[in-house]
Parts: structure tokens; C-alpha cells; sequence
């Protein structure tokens, strides 16, 4: 109405109003907090503290030779800190940053709720950052808050308080939660993003690497985060069976092992499978990279997947939001029974120099055993008898890494296994390739699957015998058979570099923790994983097979459609438009605008009248006339003068443009 | 169209007479008793509120008693007394000078709270309870009261819940060169009350009030009503939002002001013309917002005619 859309403009929000919108912009900057620069903090805190003593001691609001230089310094230091203003962290933080020094000249109303809704889209720009209930739950916290302030500043008078407001706000929420449900189960999905991510987003996932130098996997190990869960159909395998598969390495330069391009080119190596099948879902968090982990060997490719000739499992796009699909694998199988000559020429290279010992130790083995199943057995032997350590923390290795690790240092973890022995095979003539993914997994029994973190990252090997093709052979098992059996906790005496999830002594806290994974799961399955095909499924249960997606959308459309003309034509319509009797009187001022007489809004049609009837006496008549009839037809009771005889009292009525 | 209700021109021409030169005053005035409201003028001394007030009774055909307030009256020398009779050996009761159809309270506000209150009481019920009798009082019944602005010396200013028993306040303000000029030759109005004949009986001013209930309200102008209302409650400017009641008193007397213009029906300009005399003693500024100007003109002009 009117009334109230004056009566906004006048007032000044009161201490009430500046309390809400503090506290909610605090929730907001915490939202936010963890992935701003120290410096944006500090000036963030500074901020709310100087707005609090403007708003308690009565300071009065910064001006603008103050305000400016912070704003161009604030954007100097955004620019500085993250090489330009473009891009997800930038953008946040200057959005804060600028949030922050609104507020120190937010005065009026309007200014109030421009910061509230600035605020809000703040609030919303946490989903860039991670998805998860937790971040989603913390959101319903300032957008309370906010909503709040929202309502503190449309009821200034005594009739608001604190309760008040804060009851107001969680009644609407509430209320909006089953609008929430209709419009997430309903609303169409579409098969990817609406807009993309800026690409900074992706830069802090972990996850594999497509290279292994010696002392990478070590990093690897310490991070507690969750690579993917994974619910077997039928019962899990054995422990010892769980090698997750991923890049494979066929190349080593001297230094790192690595996925040379020539590897695409092979032959692809043939599979054959036995005994039962092992089926499963794998729900896999995003790592920037193409690879989808899946359970040694894969005997069908998931949906959408590739597959290269070593049998690596890769998306068409790297990995970048948690993906989810079915996979099914043999544990026992044959791979690649004959190799071609290019494959074994590619599969026995090695740099033409660097590490002698090594090279010298396989030829002696070479010269001693002809069986190539002896020498690998040699190889375990010596890692098994001689005096290797299985440690997180090896020493730094030298030049010649393998030739260091083998005879001097003997402390290592899987990638320095891995990686020396696949060299010593290929010394001694054996086609051999090193490859990475995960070992094992911690089954979650609150939810019946396994969650694979970070900390299980492995790296083994794969030699090729005759008759037999390619064979897994873990040496790191050879040197700590517990690694393999029950895990990395059971490996490492030094528990204390683990991450606490991936620690195995605090019974109770790991029991709270496997709840609230198992919480955590279901979230990603049903709420993060709710995409076009589950909502297809969903809908087809409802409205039968063939419900056409499209219909759904266009059914969408018009919804919306109608309900935001209806909203607009309830706030757009005024009472002139509605009442004939204001129309036609709308006509009559529309005149009298022409002959320079503006009616103000406080101004009565008589005052107005006698008002017009000084400024064009020649019509005075007339204009008395038409008032008359208005006033009669509009406050006068239901009588005989009728809309027609002002219709056309107002068309005689001849106005000359002045 | 803005042709007068012929009794209330009569009425108005015969008190301008008297009272030169503030005839919107006399209407507001008019308006109230119209709307059967206690007025409170107030001004300085000497500017003709005693005079105005006994002209209106005199023209109304009223019986008029003037009590002058001062700090040492007590509420029976307004009310009445009762006097033990010797001869006939009984109480008897003595009716004070609130028994009457005008009855003009001088500088009200110079009065003890104590009188003060017994007299609002009165206004209130139109009848007055001593010693366990009631004792109505004559109809019509109306109080014109008088008070100095409050700042002056020796005053009990009226507290804002006494306030709201008068209908309207109205102010005199000094008259302008002209009248100024026309009362200086005459020797002043207060001389010439007596002459005043009366225009209406007592009977005619209560069949006038009577009609005041007629006069149609739409939709429209209720709505109107409402959003003045409503604005003085929401806005920051006003320490409080006018009553329900001062919604009433705006309503009746908006009527009587159509009435008055000879109007069966009351339109926007009816309630601006009376609302800085309905509102303005109900609205006071918020701490922070005080302003000389009249609160009642500053809401007219926040709100638009819907």
C-alpha cells in the first residue's frame, strides 16, 4: 500500500535493527571465515568492532575520504593476494571485503536492506566452497538471522523485539520447507551445472597424482579426507583383495614413474575372468583427475567410463563433483596371456643409466635363475629377510633413489617398494609397471559400506609371466604384511603422524565418527546425488514408465509463470486501475497534468479542484462540475449520479497544453 | 458545493461578529460541539478564549457558567456541596456550577490534579456522583475548557490521558491587522456578548448533533481514516500512535465538519480540515523527532489519499 511505501522511506533503523544485522553478518563472515586471508579477517573483525562503537558510543558513520581509500586499498590487497579480482576466492572475498565497508555507511533503511540481501547471496556462495550437510545446516544460521533483520526492519515500531523477530523468522522458514521439498524433487535437473565454476575451485581437492616420485604418496597418507565409499552388492572381498585401481605407471625416467602417452597406443591386453563376479556402488569424491577407482580388475566398464589398454578406468572429464556408479570386477582373472613385442620392449624400458647397484643385483639374479617366478621371488625374499623397514617418515634419498633405498637407507613406505622393485624386474628382464589407487577401506557398519580415505592410498606392482599374463605382486606386503591385512594403523607404530580418523584408538570417538560418515553418505546419496536420472526414476515410480522429462519442465515454466504474473499483478495493480471510478478520474488528472496542475498525494479531489478552478477560471465550471460528481460517486452513498455523466463531464472538458 | 449548512452559517456569522477574524476557529469550534466533544482551547492570556466561549453559548442558546481554576479550588466548588439545613434538619445539596449546558473551564491547567480529575470525571459521564447520589447532568453538556501554553508559571499540566477526553484543541493565535483594527475601534468584543441574540435552541442544537451521526462514511475514506491511523502508529516521528478513540473522534468529527458544509457524506478534505484539531493534543513528537511544527499538519502530509 501507499502508506506503508511512504511510511518505509522515514525510517531509521533502530539498535535493534543494527544488533540482527551484526549478529547475522557475523554467521555470514564464519560461513566464510576459513577460506579468507588473514588479512580480510582481521579487517572484517575491525569492522564490526568500529560498527558496534558507532552504533553504542554514538560515533557518527565514517565519510567518504575515509571510506574510499579503504575501498581502493581492500581491492589493492584482493588483487595482490589472489593475482586479480576474477575467479571464486577473489570474487568472495571481495564481496565480503565490500560488505564489510557497506555496512560502516549503511544509515537508512534501504541501506540496510541492501547489506541484508548482499548477505544473503554471501551466504549462498558457501556452496562454492563444499556441499556438505554441515555447510548447508551452518547456512540455516545467518540466513535466521537474516531473515530476522529483514523483519526488524519492516515492523520499526515497539511491536517488534528480539522474540519476536526471531519466532517471525523461524515460522517462515518452516514454512518454507515443504515449498523447499516440492521444488527439490520436483524441479528439473538438468545433466550438468547451470553455470560453471570458476576454476580456482578445483585446486585444493587431493586426491592421486598422474606421476609417483619417490616421497609423494608420504603427503598422501596424512590426509584423514574420505576418496570414495563404496556399498558391495553381495559380501565384501577380503581385505587382502582390495586394490582399488587407478593410474598405472609404465614408464620410469630415473626419477619418477609415469604414464608415458606411448602406453595409449598399445594393444589393448586381453581379459579373461573366473569364478563371481564382485558388484558394487562407488560414490566417488572429486579429485581433478579422470580417474574412477574401481576393485581390481574391472571385467565391465561403468557407464560413461573409458578404458585404456593397461586397464586404467578414466572419465572423459576429470573428476570434479562427486560422481556415483556401478562397477563390477573379478578378483580372479587372467590379463593380457601373450604380450606383443612393442608392448614388451615398452614394458622392459628403462633410462640408460643410473642406480648400478640395482642393475648389477638383477643381472645376478637374471644370470642365476632362468624362472622368472624365482626371480620375483628373490626380490621378496631380500625384502622380507634383509633389513627393511616399513615407515611415513623415510629418510631423503639421493641421486640414484633406488640404488640408495635398496642398500643403504632401507626405510620406505609402498611407493618406494613399489617403484624399486618394478625397476629390478625390468633389469632383470621382466616386463613390470607400478600401480597406484587405494588398499583397503574401513568398513562402516552403521551403513553397511566401505569408506576408502586418503590415507589408503597404495602403490604396487604388476609383473608380466609367461602362460600367466600380468600378476599383482605387493612387495610393501613382503615387507609389512599388516599394511595389506588390516590397514595403515596396524603398520606404523608412530600412530601419532596419522590423521585421528585413520587412527585406530579412540574406540569411542571412532564410533561417532562412523555414525556420522554414515549420515554423511546418505546425504551425498540422496541429496547431493538427487540428479536427472534419480529424479526420472523417482518421477516414472509416480506418474508411470514414460513420464517425459520434458513435460515435467514445461509444466515447470508455466507454474512459474503463472505464479509470478499472478504476484505481479497483485503488486503492480493499483486501486486507479482496479475501480472504473478511478480510471476515468485518472483521466480527468491525466487533463489536468497536461494544463501543468499535478494533484499531490495528500491533496483531496476539492482541494485540488479549487486549486485548478484559480489556475483555469475559464474552466472553472466545469471542473467543479467533474469534482462534484467524483466526490459524490467515490464518498457519497450508492445514489443516482452515475459514472457515465462524469465520462462525459471529463471529455467535454477541452484542456489546452500550456 | 462548498455552500454552508444555513443554522451553522448563521451560527458562524453571528459569533465572527464577536470573535473577528477567526472564523476557521469558530468552525472547528462549531465542529466540535457538533460531534457533542469537550474543547480545550489554548493560548495566551488575553487572546479571547473566555470571550469565544461565551458567545458560542450564547448563540447556541446555552446556559453558561465560567468557573475560573486556580491552584486552592477543590472539586466542591465546582461539583456542589451539600449543607446541613438547620431548618429542616437534613443535608441539602447545593449544585455547583458544572450543572449548566456550557460550562467554561478557565486556565484549566492552574488547577490541583485533584480538581482537575473530578472535573474530567464529569465530562465523561455527563452526571455527578457525591455521597452516594447521582445526579444527572442537563443535556446538551459540554465543557470548554482554557489553558496557558504549560511552559507558564504556576501550572499543572494536563496529562496526556486527560488530554484525550477533549475531542479537539484548537489555538487562536493573534488576530491579523485588520480585526486587530476593527476591535480596537469597537472596544473590544467581550463588551458586545451580551447582545448577541441566540440563532438555535437547545432542542435544535441536539436534533443538529443527532443528524451528525448521518452523514455517510465510504469505503474510501475509511480507508483513509486507517491509513493516517496506521501511520501514526508505524512512523518514528510521533512518541505515540493516535487510540482507537482518537480514530472515533477524527470520524465524528469529519462528520459534523460535512454536516457543517452541508454535505451528506464526508470526504478526505472533511478529516484534514479537523485533524490538527482532533490530533494534535494526542500526538506528541518522539524524543529526538520534537519540531515546532504541528504534528497533526505533518502527518496530513506523510499520507496519501488512497
Amino acid at each position: 500500500m501507499s502508506v506503508t511505501r511512504h511510511a518505509l522511506r522515514n525510517f531509521t533503523p533502530q539498535r535493534r535493527d543494527v544488533i540482527w544485522l551484526l549478529l547475522s553478518l557475523l554467521a555470514v563472515w564464519g560461513l566464510h571465515i576459513a577460506h579468507l586471508p588473514l588479512w580480510i579477517n582481521g579487517l572484517m573483525a575491525l569492522i564490526f568492532g568500529w560498527r558496534w562503537l558507532i552504533e553504542s558510543r554514538g560515533w557518527s558513520l565514517p565519510r567518504m575520504p575515509v571510506l574510499l581509500p579503504l575501498t581502493l586499498l581492500g581491492i589493492a590487497g584482493i588483487v595482490a593476494s589472489f593475482d586479480g579480482l576474477f575467479g571464486r576466492d577473489a570474487s568472495v572475498a571481495l564481496l565480503t571485503l565490500m560488505l564489510g565497508l557497506k555496512l560502516l555507511e549503511s544509515r537508512t533503511s534501504r541501506d540496510f536492506m541492501l547489506v541484508i540481501f548482499i548477505a544473503y547471496f554471501l551466504t549462498v556462495n558457501a556452496f562454492l566452497f563444499g556441499q556438505s550437510m554441515l555447510v548447508a545446516a551452518g547456512m540455516l544460521i545467518p540466513v535466521t538471522g537474516l531473515t530476522a533483520a529483514l523483519i526488524g526492519l519492516q515492523k520499526p515500531q515497539a511491536d517488534a523485539n528480539h522474540g519476536m523477530q526471531l519466532r517471525l523468522a523461524l515460522t517462515l522458514l518452516g514454512q518454507a520447507i515443504p515449498l523447499m521439498l516440492v521444488l527439490f524433487v520436483l524441479f528439473p535437473r538438468l545433466p550438468g551445472p547451470l553455470w560453471g565454476v570458476p576454476k580456482d575451485s578445483y585446486k585444493s581437492m587431493t586426491g592421486l597424482s598422474d606421476r609417483m616420485r619417490l616421497g609423494d604418496i608420504s603427503e598422501l597418507s596424512l590426509s584423514g579426507a574420505t576418496a570414495f565409499r563404496v556399498s558391495f552388492a553381495g559380501a565384501p572381498p577380503k581385505a587382502s583383495q582390495l586394490y582399488w585401481r587407478g593410474p598405472v605407471f609404465g614408464f620410469f625416467d630415473g626419477r619418477e614413474w609415469l604414464a608415458d602417452a606411448r602406453a595409449a597406443y598399445l594393444p589393448r591386453e586381453s581379459l579373461s575372468v573366473r569364478g563371481e563376479a564382485v558388484r558394487y556402488n562407488l560414490t566417488l569424491e572429486p579429485h581433478n583427475q579422470p580417474w574412477m577407482l574401481v576393485l581390481d580388475m574391472p571385467s565391465q566398464l561403468p557407464e560413461g567410463a573409458l578404458a585404456s589398454p593397461d586397464l586404467q578406468i578414466l572419465a572423459r572429464e576429470p573428476v570434479r563433483t562427486r560422481i556415483r556408479y556401478e562397477g563390477v570386477s573379478h578378483t580372479d582373472y587372467t590379463l593380457a596371456s601373450q604380450l606383443s613385442p612393442v608392448a614388451e620392449r615398452y614394458l622392459l624400458q628403462l633410462p640408460q643409466q643410473g642406480n648400478p647397484k640395482a642393475r648389477a643385483l638383477a643381472e645376478q639374479w637374471r644370470a642365476q635363475l632362468t624362472d622368472h617366478q624365482a626371480i620375483v621371488d628373490a626380490a621378496l625374499r631380500m625384502f622380507r629377510q634383509q633389513n627393511f623397514y616399513y615407515t611415513l617418515t623415510p629418510p631423503p634419498l639421493g641421486t640414484n633413489s633406488i640404488d640408495d633405498f635398496l642398500f643403504n637407507s632401507r626405510r620406505g613406505f609402498c611407493e618406494h617398494y613399489a617403484g624399486s622393485f618394478a625397476f629390478l624386474m625390468r633389469a632383470a628382464g621382466i616386463p613390470a609397471r607400478v600401480v597406484t589407487g587405494y588398499q583397503g577401506g574401513e568398513l562402516n557398519p552403521v551403513g553397511q559400506y566401505l569408506i576408502v580415505r586418503q590415507s589408503d592410498a597404495h602403490a604396487w606392482t604388476e609383473v608380466w609371466l609367461p602362460n600367466r599374463g600380468w600378476v599383482r605382486v605387493d612387495p610393501t606386503a613382503a615387507v609389512s604384511p599388516s599394511r595389506i591385512e588390516a590397514g595403515i594403523a596396524s603398520a606404523i607404530s608412530e600412530t601419532a603422524s596419522l590423521p585421528l580418523l585413520a587412527r585406530r584408538d579412540y574406540p569411542l570417538l571412532r564410533k561417532l565418527y562412523l555414525n556420522w560418515d554414515a549420515v554423511n553418505n546418505s546425504w551425498n546419496q540422496w541429496v547431493l546425488g538427487y540428479n536427472q536420472q534419480k529424479q526420472a526414476e523417482l518421477l516414472s515410480r509416480f506418474f508411470g514408465a514414460s513420464f517425459p522429462l520434458s513435460l515435467l519442465t514445461a509444466l515447470f515454466i508455466a507454474v512459474t509463470a503463472l505464479v509470478l504474473g499472478v504476484i505481479s499483478w497483485i503488486l503492480l495493480r493499483d486501486k486507479t486501475a482496479r475501480d472504473p471510478l478511478q480510471r476515468i478520474y485518472a483521466r480527468f488528472l491525466r487533463k489536468m497534468a497536461r494544463a501543468g496542475l499535478q494533484q499531490a498525494p495528500q491533496e483531496g479531489a476539492q482541494d485540488f479542484s479549487h486549486r485548478a478552478q484559480d489556475q483555469l477560471p475559464m474552466q472553472a465550471a466545469k471542473i467543479a462540475a467533474i469534482t462534484s460528481l467524483y466526490l459524490q460517486l467515490r464518498y457519497g452513498r450508492p445514489s443516482a449520479a452515475s459514472l457515465h455523466a462524469l465520462k462525459r463531464e471529463i471529455k467535454k472538458l477541452g484542456i489546452k497544453k500550456l | 458545493m462548498s455552500s454552508m449548512h444555513p443554522v451553522a452559517a448563521q451560527i458562524i456569522h453571528a459569533t465572527s461578529s464577536i470573535i473577528l477574524g477567526k472564523e476557521q476557529q469558530i468552525k472547528l469550534a462549531l465542529a466540535c460541539i457538533l460531534a457533542r466533544g469537550h474543547l480545550l482551547i489554548e493560548d495566551l492570556p488575553g487572546m479571547g478564549k473566555t470571550t469565544l466561549s461565551h458567545t458560542l453559548a450564547q448563540v447556541l442558546g446555552l446556559q453558561f457558567n465560567r468557573v475560573q481554576f486556580t491552584s486552592d479550588l477543590l472539586p466542591g466548588d465546582v461539583l456542589g456541596i451539600s449543607v446541613y439545613d438547620r431548618n429542616i434538619g437534613a443535608f441539602t445539596f447545593h449544585p455547583g456550577p458544572v450543572f449548566t449546558h456550557v460550562l467554561l473551564a478557565d486556565e484549566i491547567n492552574r488547577a490541583t490534579p485533584k480538581t482537575q480529575s473530578a472535573l474530567l470525571e464529569v465530562m465523561e459521564e455527563g452526571q455527578v456522583t457525591l455521597e452516594g447520589e447521582t445526579r444527572p447532568l442537563p443535556t446538551p453538556f459540554f465543557v470548554i475548557a482554557t489553558q496557558n501554553p504549560t511552559h507558564h508559571i504556576g501550572t499543572f499540566p494536563l496529562p496526556e490521558s486527560q488530554l484525550d477526553r477533549f475531542l479537539m484543541r484548537i489555538r487562536l493565535g493573534y488576530p491579523d491587522p485588520q480585526s486587530e483594527r476593527s476591535l480596537l475601534q469597537n472596544n473590544g468584543g467581550r463588551a458586545h456578548v451580551g447582545e448577541v441574540e441566540a440563532c438555535i435552541s437547545a432542542v435544535e442544537l441536539m436534533a443538529l448533533q443527532a443528524e451528525v451521526d448521518h452523514v455517510h462514511l465510504s469505503d474510501a475514506l475509511l480507508d483513509y481514516l486507517q491509513a493516517l491511523l496506521q501511520y501514526s502508529r508505524q512512523a518514528v516521528d510521533y512518541s505515540a500512535g493516535l487510540s482507537p478513540r482518537a480514530g472515533l473522534a477524527l470520524r465524528q468529527c469529519a462528520q459534523a465538519w460535512a454536516l457543517m458544509h452541508n454535505r451528506d457524506f464526508v470526504i478526505p478534505e472533511d478529516i484534514q480540515a479537523v485533524l490538527p484539531g482532533v490530533a494534535g493534543h494526542r500526538l506528541q513528537w518522539a524524543v529526538g523527532m520534537e519540531s515546532h511544527a504541528d504534528s497533526g499538519l505533518h502527518l496530513l502530509n506523510a499520507v496519501a489519499i488512497p
